[in-house]
């Protein structure tokens, strides 16, 4: 695992990835410092995290397009399959040097707070929960990119499937309002997204029949209950859309609440992914 | 050092390895013979533990490769076909890595780093980019990537294929040279290459292992019917005669040339043609006939490699165009 974190972390430095997505941090952390916390003269750090998170959608997925894809494109996953070291103990270390190399920029912006709270008064207590927040939060949606990144083997397509995604998870809550909550667009959607399962299922394990079974189970299922009970659909989608959004729970720490269900909702996005990532993985070997 | 037991691969509905069964014992080099699209690289694939297989076993010293991948893969240093390098760092900067990642740290790694890139003689590129190194010696790196740690058995898939000819010269001399410290196993769809520098010879064709053995007795025991052609001027009825006392005669066809000549195919029951050819030569001796020509014409691997490949191809159930899918599989 620490020569997989060592290579990666080398690989990371040595071309600009690390830079520029360490760059693109600290502007946008800068401009917004600049517009809350000197123009606005606003105490609160914290708000700059909320506007600076819109940044991940970018960067996020600039980072992790390649984790797995330029493996398989360059053929030298055959290498970390034939080496004595797990499926796991690989993502493990992938994964790690991709937080190390987000750790950095952070580390620049953790001064902020102090250097400002020589000038005034800051609330610092709140501002480093937030920023914990903000880091927990970008990992997850780290994991998450590994993930996609493990789906293919073309990086564009990675990137493109990332920013979307994250795109999505960030107007979540925005969108919410203006999704249909009848019961019959609920189901639909709902109907949609088995169909969407089922490809990714089917991109994983090369299962025809498993994937199509999965897939029209759940849609019998969801066309089941709407028959019997369609009240249970009322408002589903804006709830669901809700309660996934990453976004949403770090607004919660900017409101200057330590959210610990947040944290652990977070870790769970982290570990469900590299769970799946692994999978991912190891599902070539069968194929 | 390697058993591999009743190892079955179906990749859907295509039969790419049928119930293959070996023993690989230490100190030898190991030739993996087979037309394109064979098995070969699933086989590897599979004994390397890059692969699952749908049945089998396979026991690396022991170690069975799915119930104990590390111990097993430890023993075991591999170049797949398409050499996995980072294009981006020097062979340096990469063998340190692989090195790493195979458990080796500090002085022993260094050690170990520098003894493969002496022994592979990439001393001189070693801090250059892999990107900017010609074929053969990507090639090499991917080789010393396979000798770190030290493992018992170097597995080589198709090392020499789209060298030219003085770097195929090269990797087989080194080849050679890795075969007097370790068990070497390459594969090869060229049987000549196999023949120069094996000492066993497994050959697959159609996922199904056909032969294996060292290449002579290879020869002896699959060669197909030697062969004398006699140029005489006996009638087609009297060489009959003539031959009709000798023993070990397999068949006879014969044609006459005008009215001068008769040219003879004689095939041999025997082993040994030499026995035979004498004693044809005695028989005409005793008569009045001339031989104005004898060719011995001896079968060789090249023939039993085809022929081998063919009768797998009609034994086997999969049709002829699934061959062409199975190597995109393989890839």
């Amino acid at each position: 695992m620490i020569a997989v974190l060592k290579h990666e972390l080398r690989t990371y430095f040595h071309s600009l990835t690390a830079y520029v997505f360490g760059a693109f941090l600290l502007i946008f952390v800068g401009i917004g410092a600049m517009m809350y916390n000197l123009q606005a003269a606003v105490s609160n750090f914290e708000y700059v995290f909320s506007f600076s998170s819109l940044i991940f959608v970018v960067i996020v997925p600039i980072l992790t397009m390649r984790v797995i894809a330029e493996e398989r494109k360059q053929k030298t996953d055959q290498l970390l399959y034939a080496l004595p070291i797990s499926t796991t103990q690989v993502i493990m270390g992938k994964y790690l040097a991709l937080l190390l190399v987000y750790l950095l920029p952070l580390c620049i912006i953790a001064t902020y707070p102090v250097i400002f709270s020589q000038y005034g008064e800051v609330y610092l207590i709140t501002s480093y929960g937030a920023l914990l927040a903000f880091f927990i939060m970008g990992a997850a949606l780290m994991a998450l990119g590994v993930f996609i990144s493990s789906l293919t083997e073309n990086q564009g397509f990675a990137a493109g499937i990332g920013i979307a995604v994250i795109l999505f998870d960030y107007f979540s809550i925005s969108l919410a309002e203006y999704v249909s909550s009848s019961a019959l667009g609920s189901a639909i959607t709902l109907m949609v997204l088995s169909m969407i399962f089922g490809w990714v299922f089917h991109r994983l394990t090369r299962n025809e029949t498993l994937s199509y079974g999965i897939s029209l189970t759940l849609m019998a299922v969801i066309f089941a209950t709407y028959y019997f009970d369609s009240a249970k659909f009322e408002g589903l989608l804006p709830d669901l859309m809700k309660k996934l959004s990453l976004f949403d729970r770090l607004d919660v720490f900017i409101n200057g609440v330590f959210d610990l269900t947040a944290i652990v909702y977070y870790l769970s996005v982290i570990v469900f992914f590299l769970f799946l990532s692994v999978q991912s993985l190891e599902k070539r070997r069968y194929n | 050092m390697i058993s591999v037991k009743h190892l079955t691969k179906y990749y859907g509905e295509h039969l790419a390895v049928d119930d293959v069964s070996f023993e690989i014992s230490e100190g030898h080099v190991y030739g993996f013979l087979g037309p394109n699209g064979a098995g070969k690289s699933t086989t590897m694939n599979i004994i390397t533990g890059c692969l699952s297989a749908t049945d089998g076993k396979v026991l690396i010293d022991g170690h069975d490769i799915f119930d104990e991948p590390n111990a097993a893969k430890k023993l075991i240093g591999y170049l797949p076909e398409h050499p996995p390098l980072y294009m981006n760092e020097s062979p340096l900067e990469y063998l340190r890595f692989v090195g790493e990642a195979k458990g080796l740290r500090g002085a022993e790694l260094s050690a170990q780093v520098n003894e493969v890139i002496e022994k592979t003689g990439i001393a001189n590129v070693k801090n250059r980019r892999i990107s900017a190194l010609s074929k053969g010696y990507k090639q090499r790196v991917g080789i010393a990537q396979a000798l770190l740690g030290n493992p018992k058995v170097i597995i080589l898939d198709e090392p020499t294929v789209g060298l030219d000819p003085i770097q195929i010269i090269e990797i087989r001399e080194l080849i050679t040279e890795l075969g007097k410290t370790h068990t070497v196993i390459f594969s090869s769809h060229i049987l000549s290459e196999v023949q120069a520098i094996c000492d066993q010879i497994l050959m697959i064709a159609k996922g199904k292992l056909v032969a294996f053995g060292d290449p002579e007795e290879l020869q002896r025991t699959l060669v197909a019917p030697n062969e004398i052609i006699l140029t005489t001027d006996a009638t087609e009825d009297e060489l009959s005669a003539i031959t009709a006392k000798v023993e070990h005669i397999g068949g006879i066809s014969s044609e006459t040339d005008g009215a001068a000549f008769t040219v003879a195919h004689i095939k041999s029951e025997h082993d040994d043609i030499y026995a035979l050819s004498s004693a044809i030569f005695r028989a005409f001796a005793g008569s009045d006939k001339v031989i104005y020509e004898m060719a011995l014409k001896k079968g060789n691997l090249e023939d039993v490699f085809l022929e081998l490949s063919n009768s797998a191809e009609t034994v086997s159930e999969t049709a002829p165009d699934d061959s062409a899918e199975s190597e995109v599989n393989e890839e």
